[in-house]
């Protein structure tokens, strides 16, 4: 490994090596706010790191990554993302630990039944009434999984595809089901587990008959698969099928997104927003690399009407699912699956157009969806986390502020003026345009009309008027500042995009 | 930068009343009238400005979005001079409509106002199509938050079926207006929203169809049009007074505005091919919007209804295409907006009193409030067309410009004035003639001097407008002129429809 190389590593080695520095510090002394401190520095550190990767331009590092400007561009968002989810697990754990009384999403009546969260614990701890759950090793397990995206970011063979997507899976295993004693994340978890572990025994199946029809195992070989003399044959044909089956899980794509509701829903806040941001947008990354950058552009022809019924049923189902619920947390995890069908619309559509478009959208969505998790984060208790819509009802006239950045992000998932969200999907609708996808750009435009209805429900809900003020914490200080700090990233987006715009230019382009 | 200051002084306004009132709603009030004003003002000294660059009077083109061919790009004519002198006024009025009617979150209410006002200049004002959906879709949250927040009884309903509607429709002229680019980008290879470098864009007729379906939907849904009208009732029975003001006197005409400004301009041929069904829908709209109206036991809604009739002939005067007609439609746009709004006004005064507007148990107020019979009276008459009133010259041009064009359906409209002065004389015979059905008890104050000085600054309008039309026939006619030359230089010699 030469020096080149090694500098293009710098950022992915100061995000594993914040995480072993985050055990070795809780092996010598616990403190939740050194934890935090190390993992906020390195994720700080990683991105702050990029420009010097940036500056030896596109290495080659062995035959597995590759970090032009697509891994610089993504190992920066998923930084960016990784550190507001720290940051929230630092508020959201502010107590220091999180104390077993009540399993989370329960209402009252529920949740005060002590017989299952003691039969629960009983089994690990002896009988004790409730464990206290260290948060420190969470933050480990965030840094590893980012390590795992950004890995995924890079990837330009199979193994490191299966390597990067095995260790943000582990780490999610361990994030989803963290506060492991609330019911609810443990049914999460393991849900989570089960289903991603089926998920990779497809992708690596994939990964098996591509390699038995062409003998290659890096991702060029999937171009020339689809476009070359094997195009007819049914092992190639199945092996593409599998590994779509793994990305489309792990997108929570309909027909693949029956696990999207119970891990968001089940999840502690942090974790969620984890799964929700950086988790999405490592596989996204990888998605735009097979998809646009002319490694596999080929690939859109053949498998067009497969990706094209996916992308529809997404929007469609998506947005249908969300009507239903009355979990805040749920009803983000159901439109979650539709902004992933739009975000597949600008993949579909390509061009220069849909590779800025997939890209701004998902920062954009990124952004938004942080800060909607960020105020269940920041509002939850020890024991209790207001996800049930009703939790936030008079909100507007309670907690103005609060409920100011709840309504600028849903206000934004639903694509209004003045948000990031907007302008994101007027992109994806240009390039959907551009390209003349007319039905999926149409699907966009009448699904996203439904959109707003749910999301306007939520909206309703805060301004009914209560007498009572809802029952949540105080955001405080960090949760205050952080979310402050996205609201007006939100609106800065929605109103003077060229910044990002130009950047995202100047790190990617179309070949 | 005078467009915008025009705009920034609302935004700032209302973001200063919300902050003023939490120590003293009346502050919030003051605020809002100061701000508005200020901007009826600067928006009156442009009216002495002669056009500078074609019919423009001024322009303002900065760069917003210079990756994707979008730019801030604001102008004024005299079209939009007078929608947005419109604006402003009706927007003072119904600040002091609401003087004693809005006691809760005085300060959020006024916010919201001021913010939809803004949106609706920005409307008027913008010269890029992505702008224009910009501002488009901004007023439509604050009018969400005034009807679900300050409305009546079914505020909720009514605010998620207008939000969804205007939102739905919106969407699919954002497709269509990113149709128009890209074809426009096709053709020049400059990607650009800009509206004088779209205009003229040479589309392929199928697809020029189906973008200006697109606009056509989202304008007729505001319009509105039927069938597209559904949401209207609702909306405007439950919004408060400023809030049905503000939707009848203003929101409506962004759709009319939208058409002469985009839709047909854009898309020449496929307006003149759509032209025969628009002018069926605007004659349809008149009667059924009449008929319903009659129909109506809630005052409230029965004003409502009538809005649907009188955008019939805004809908009739543009597809008709022609000088009289247009300019019939452009008055008509502003006398609905006074005549209605005073009307919303008033029975937003008579609710205030009475916490009813059942048609059922009014009867006999001119015996209570005689000075509150007479200004209905006055705005009854001008609804139902009376000549000396605003509305009268404004239907009359309408007519003749479309007899020319289409003379059975003309016919059909005409009977349209018929029905208008049956449920207009309706309102003034249920509520304030016949037995006094109120209890002698319940207190019912005549029209106070603030209630007094609304109404006479809208009845001196239309009688102004009535009498003496040819200012505003004036102003109007350069941005007209240059409309009517954009399709003429694509149908040359055709005759319209």
């Amino acid at each position: 490994m030469t020096g080149t190389e090694l500098v293009a590593l710098i950022p992915l080695m100061v995000l594993a090596g914040a995480a072993v520095l985050v055990l070795l510090s809780v092996a010598w002394r616990r403190s939740h706010g050194v934890a935090a401190g190390i993992a906020a520095l390195g994720f700080v550190a990683a991105g702050g790191l990029v420009p010097l990767a940036r500056a030896r331009g596109a290495v080659e590092v062995t035959m597995l990554l590759r970090t032009d400007g697509l891994h610089h561009l993504f190992t920066l968002i998923l930084c960016a993302a990784g550190l507001v989810c720290a940051l929230l697990a630092r508020s959201y754990f502010r107590d220091g630990r999180v104390s077993g009384g009540i399993p989370a999403g329960e209402d009252a009546s529920n949740g005060s039944q002590p017989g299952s969260t003691v039969g629960n614990q009983g089994a690990e701890s002896g009988g004790s009434r409730s464990v206290p759950q260290p948060p420190e090793e969470l933050y480990a397990l965030l840094l590893m999984g980012t390590l795992g995206a950004a890995v995924l970011a890079g990837s330009v063979h199979f193994a490191s595809l299966f390597l990067g997507l095995e260790i943000l899976s582990v780490s999610l295993y361990g994030l989803v089901a963290y506060t492991r004693h609330r019911d609810r994340a443990l049914e999460a978890g393991i849900k989570y587990l089960i289903l991603a572990g089926a998920s990779s025994a497809f992708l690596l199946f994939g990964v098996a008959l591509v390699y038995a029809v062409s003998g290659r195992l890096d991702l060029a070989v999937l171009a020339e698969l689809l476009g070359g003399p094997a195009r007819g044959s049914l092992l190639a044909a199945a092996g593409l099928g599998l590994l779509f089956v793994a990305v489309g899980f792990k997108l929570a794509l309909v027909p693949f997104h029956l696990w999207t509701p119970d891990v968001y829903q089940g999840a502690p806040a942090p974790a969620t927003a984890f799964v929700a941001s950086v988790s999405k947008a490592g596989i996204f990354a990888l998605a735009v690399r097979l998809f646009l950058t002319g490694e596999a552009a080929a690939a859109t022809g053949l498998l067009y009407p497969a990706l094209a019924a996916v992308a529809v049923a997404s929007m469609v189902l998506g947005n249908l699912l969300a009507l239903l619920q009355e979990d805040l947390k749920r009803l983000l995890a159901y439109s979650s699956i539709a902004h992933l069908g739009y975000l597949l619309v600008a993949l579909l559509a390509g061009g220069s157009l849909g590779l800025e478009g997939g890209i701004y959208y998902l920062v954009a969505y990124l952004v938004t969806i942080l800060a909607a998790f960020g105020v269940v984060a920041t509002t939850s208790t020890g024991d209790s986390e207001p996800s049930r819509l009703e939790s936030y009802r008079g909100l507007f006239w309670h907690r103005p502020g609060l409920a100011t950045v709840l309504t600028v992000a849903l206000l934004s998932l639903a694509g209004i003026p003045l948000t990031a969200g907007f302008l994101g999907k007027l992109y994806v609708l240009a390039a959907g345009v551009g390209a003349t996808r007319w039905v999926l750009t149409l699907t966009l435009a009448l699904t996203s009309a439904v959109g707003l209805f749910y999301y306007l429900r939520v909206v309703v809900v805060m301004l009914t008027t209560t007498d009572e003020a809802p029952d949540l914490a105080r955001t405080g200080i960090l949760g205050g500042a952080v979310l402050t700090v996205l609201t007006l990233l939100l609106l800065g987006l929605g109103t003077w995009p060229p910044a990002l715009i130009a950047t995202i230019r100047a790190m990617v382009s179309f070949p | 930068m005078i467009l915008v200051l025009l705009l920034v002084l609302p935004l700032a306004g209302g973001a200063a009343a919300w902050i003023a009132a939490r120590r003293s709603p009346l502050a919030a009030r003051w605020i809002s009238l100061g701000a508005l004003g200020l901007d009826l003002v600067l928006a009156a000294s442009l009216w002495t400005r002669s056009p500078a660059e074609g019919s423009w009077l001024v322009r303002v083109d900065l760069s917003w979005i210079p990756e994707l061919g979008i730019g801030f790009r604001l102008g004024v004519d005299g079209l939009s001079l007078l929608l947005i002198v419109l604006t402003l006024g009706l927007g003072i009025l119904s600040v002091a409509a609401s003087w004693t009617e809005i006691r809760e979150r005085v300060g959020f209410f006024h916010f919201n106002l001021l913010w939809i006002l803004a949106g609706i200049l920005g409307v008027f004002l913008a010269l890029d199509l992505v702008l224009f959906y910009f501002f488009w879709e901004l007023m439509l949250v604050p009018m969400y938050f005034l009807i679900g927040i300050w409305g009546h009884e079914r505020r909720i309903y009514a605010a998620i079926k207008f939000f969804l509607f205007t939102q739905a429709s919106g969407l699919l002229m954002l497709v269509s207006i990113l149709g128009l680019a890209l074809a426009h980008r096709g053709a020049t290879g400059e990607l650009t929203f800009a509206y004088d470098a779209l205009l003229g864009t040479d589309l392929e007729a199928g697809l020029a169809r189906w973008l200006f379906l697109g606009f056509f939907v989202a304008f007729a849904v505001k319009l509105p049009a039927v069938p597209f009208h559904t949401w209207l009732p609702d909306a405007h029975t439950e919004a408060p007074t400023a809030g049905s003001v503000v939707l009848a006197g203003l929101l409506l005409k962004t759709g009319a505005y939208g058409l002469l400004r985009f839709g047909v301009p854009l898309f020449p041929t496929a307006a003149r091919e759509l032209a025969p069904v628009a002018l069926i829908l605007g004659a349809v709209g008149i009667l059924y919007g009449g008929a319903l109206a009659f129909a109506q036991t809630d005052l409230k809604r029965l004003v409502a209804y009538t809005s649907v009739a009188h955008l019939g002939f805004v809908l009739v005067g543009i597809f008709a295409w022609n000088r009289l007609a247009l300019q019939g439609a452009v008055l008509q746009m502003i006398c609905h907006g006074l005549s209605t709004g005073a009307l919303f006004i008033l029975v937003g005064a008579v609710q205030e009193r009475l916490h009813t507007r059942d048609l059922d148990k009014l009867g006999g107020l001119w015996k209570r409030a005689p000075r509150m019979g007479a200004a209905a009276t006055i705005f009854a008459m001008a609804s139902l067309g009376l000549p000396g009133l605003g509305n009268f010259v404004a239907e009359i041009l309408v007519l003749v410009g479309a007899f020319r064009v289409t003379p059975t359906w003309t016919a059909i409209a005409a009977t349209g004035l018929v029905v208008a002065t049956v449920y207009s004389l309706w309102i003034v015979q249920r509520a304030f003639h016949g037995p006094l059905e109120i209890p002698d008890e319940i207190s019912f104050p005549d029209l106070g001097a603030r209630e007094i000085a609304v109404f006479a600054v809208m009845t001196l309008a239309l009688v102004w407008l009535g009498l003496y039309p040819q200012p505003v026939l004036e102003t109007a006619r350069e941005g007209l002129a240059a409309a009517e030359t954009a399709v003429h230089a694509a149908l040359p010699g055709e005759l319209w429809p």
